[in-house]
């Protein structure tokens, strides 16, 4: 009886070893996804927006994907949080911090027939891919609207962490603002983190007493766009739309939209057509969303459209050459008319015409 | 309002939920009791308080609630650390750990939903004064609470019998226990107290300083707020000067960023924690006299039989 039982599970295991083997490349009936997030579901931001794109591939596919999720997983703990749903079956995991990018590749490594997608990284492995969004595009068009709106010619910036995606973030917001108005001045505050609403607000509040009537942020609560709306001025969204927030305040706010995405990675698996990749997304593959223009005068309104289309046809790069740097020099055009992929990324310097010094 | 005095009310809103919430710690400490749970007490406050008014439309009993959700985590404690003389330390740290998530589940249905402002009390006349008449006399009902709080809590330790009491028990639990003085009973009021005053803090940081509601939103507050009960070395007086210096410096980092001082953010960033240990200690050295935590501060009691 005892015995039976062990040559039962042993059995039952080899037939799962070799199911798993020949399952490569195959199109499968039934998959589960995982996710991991770095925040809460309830951040209304980063995390937030990655749920919405999860609970878009329970929809697409019912009955055939069942999705799970761990939240609030901080970064030094993530191995083990990754390698838990890799061994409770899943068969695509995606991972949505920059932090989880050693973790990910630890057990991507471990587990070659499961498939893992890792946000904003740069590591890559035959079962893992990479994708982020560009977002320097949004802000791109969030400074123009910002440089045509602002009365006291003084918009305001309240990033995360002076690191290269925030940077090249400020310098796309402060580029579309000179573009309509040459003399824009902007001053920027660093939070020195991601998340503590009460302290964004109070970089909101400093940059609002000291003269700013429009407001972006680059970090994830809503109390930025929030204390702009307190006083009357203006602000854009992060990451989601935030016009409950700021019903007043927001023109428009640049959405993170994982949805299309991960229902094509989810259904790529399903068919068996899974690829490691790269993928850079913006406004043209939907990656990027800007929510409806609004508060604005029409003219503004207009322009703002436009440049979206222009962007997203290709036309237009928030990043086109020449770029010049704040000592006055221009910086070399390692990409087709615009500054590279890898420039963008790994993006160094103030443009002219900020006159504040990235902290080093 | 002119930006001095723009300045001066974002100190004030930063500065009181941490002396609020020191204020109770102090107070829990004083009895001898070290509570490392102020943060997770503080974000079930903020929680509570802020899933209550949105439910009833009262910012009244949202205060409330978050006061009450901080002394019903603060009765958990008492549980362990006086009914079971479980270790402080370790209890603190599985409150703040309980607090986080336990916020997060009772807040989940709340993400997303606002608040309009409470309205600052406002005392016509008083508050025309210029400069001094908006800061001292149109702030909301909290920042007045917290002044008086200070002074009531001193008061209470300086110069009331049952405040000699708890000091008494505080210093030395066995001398006090041989003494016929109730030590578990006044060391669990203290530890309420402290869990009511965390609650509040909570509470002002959801209504009245972020008016939204999301997981983890004290981002740390209740750290801070245990520090500053050391560094202020148990004294309410020295809790407010600590609490008001590391809201101000914290303000005015920000502001001398957006002023473009030259000076790297994050070494800004750090102003607030200098600035706050280098008053307090100046001023303990001035002060003179030996500074020293309760005697009996995280010593679990077990009395003899």
């Amino acid at each position: 009886m005892f015995s039976g039982k062990v040559f039962g599970a042993l059995a039952g295991v080899a037939v799962l070893a070799l199911s798993a083997t020949g399952a490569v490349a195959q199109a499968k009936d039934k998959i589960k996804v995982g996710f991991i997030y770095v925040g809460p579901v309830g951040d209304h931001g980063w995390s937030y927006q990655h749920d919405v794109g999860r609970q878009a591939i329970e929809k697409a596919f019912p009955g055939k994907v069942t999705t799970t999720f761990v939240e609030s997983v901080p970064e030094a703990d993530s191995e083990r949080a990754i390698e838990q749903l890799a061994r409770t079956g899943h068969d695509l995991i995606f991972t949505t911090s920059f932090g989880f990018m050693e973790p990910t590749l630890k057990v991507a490594k471990k587990y070659p027939n499961i498939k893992f997608e890792h946000a904003t990284g740069f590591k890559r492995n035959p079962n893992l891919s990479t994708y982020a969004a560009k977002f320097h595009e949004g802000r791109y068009i969030i400074g123009q609207i910002a440089g045509k709106m602002t009365k006291s010619n003084t918009i305001g910036y309240v990033g995360a962490f002076p690191i290269p995606e925030v940077i090249a973030g400020i310098n796309a917001f402060y580029l579309g603002a000179q573009s309509v108005n040459p003399a824009v001045k902007i001053k920027i505050v660093f939070a020195n983190t991601w998340y503590d609403p009460a302290k964004e607000g109070d970089a909101a509040k400093a940059l609002l007493d000291q003269g700013v009537d429009m407001l972006a942020q680059h970090t994830d609560s809503p109390a930025p766009i929030q204390a702009a709306e307190a006083r009357g001025k203006f602000g854009f969204g992060q990451a989601s739309d935030m016009e409950r927030f700021a019903p007043k305040a927001q023109l428009t706010a640049i959405v993170d939209n994982w949805s299309d995405y991960y229902v094509a990675r989810a259904k790529a698996v399903l068919d068996g057509t899974w690829k490691s990749e790269d993928v850079w997304g913006g406004l043209a593959s939907n990656m990027v969303v800007m929510t409806p223009y609004k508060n604005m005068p029409d003219d503004v309104k207009k322009l703002a459209q436009e440049t979206e289309a222009a962007i997203r046809s290709g036309k237009l790069n928030p990043f086109k050459c020449p770029i010049t740097g704040q000592d006055g020099k221009e910086i070399e055009c390692k990409g087709q008319g615009a500054l590279s992929d890898e420039q963008v990324l790994g993006m160094n310097f103030y443009v002219k015409g900020i006159e504040d010094k990235i902290p080093q | 309002m002119t930006t001095f005095e723009a300045i001066l009310l974002t100190i004030v809103t930063a500065s009181t939920p941490l002396l609020i919430a020191a204020l109770g710690e102090l107070v829990t400490e004083r009895s001898g009791v070290l509570n490392l749970g102020v943060e997770g007490m503080m974000v079930m406050g903020a929680a509570c308080s802020f899933a209550a008014a949105v439910t009833f439309d009262s910012t009244l009993l949202g205060v409330a609630a978050g006061m009450l959700a901080g002394a019903l985590m603060a009765a958990l404690f008492a549980l362990l650390v006086l009914g079971f003389a479980a270790n402080q330390t370790g209890s603190g740290l599985a409150l703040t750990i309980l607090g986080l998530g336990l916020s997060g589940l009772i807040g989940a249905p709340f993400v997303g939903a606002r608040r309009d402002p409470v309205a600052p009390v406002d005392i016509p006349g008083l508050s025309d004064i210029p400069i001094i008449g908006r800061l001292f006399f149109e702030q909301d009902l909290f920042v007045y609470a917290s002044i008086l709080l200070t002074v009531l809590v001193g008061l209470y330790l300086m110069r009331t019998r049952s405040g000699l009491t708890l000091r008494s028990i505080g210093e030395n639990h066995t001398s006090a226990n041989a003494l016929g003085l109730p030590v578990w009973r006044v060391r669990f009021w203290a530890i309420l107290f402290g869990g009511a005053c965390a609650g509040l803090a909570g509470a002002y940081l959801a209504l009245v300083y972020t008016r939204f509601w999301s997981p983890g939103m004290t981002a740390g507050r209740g750290w801070i707020a245990l520090a500053l009960v050391v560094f202020a070395a148990w004294r309410p007086g020295w809790v407010l000067v600590g609490a008001y210096i590391f809201g101000a410096a914290t303000v005015l980092q920000l502001h001398a960023q957006a002023a473009q001082f030259g000076v790297p953010s994050q070494v800004l960033s750090a102003v607030p924690y200098l600035a706050t240990i280098i008053a307090l200690l100046l001023l303990s050295i001035r002060h003179g006299r030996a500074i020293g935590a309760p005697g009996s501060l995280g010593v679990p009691f077990v009395p003899d039989r």
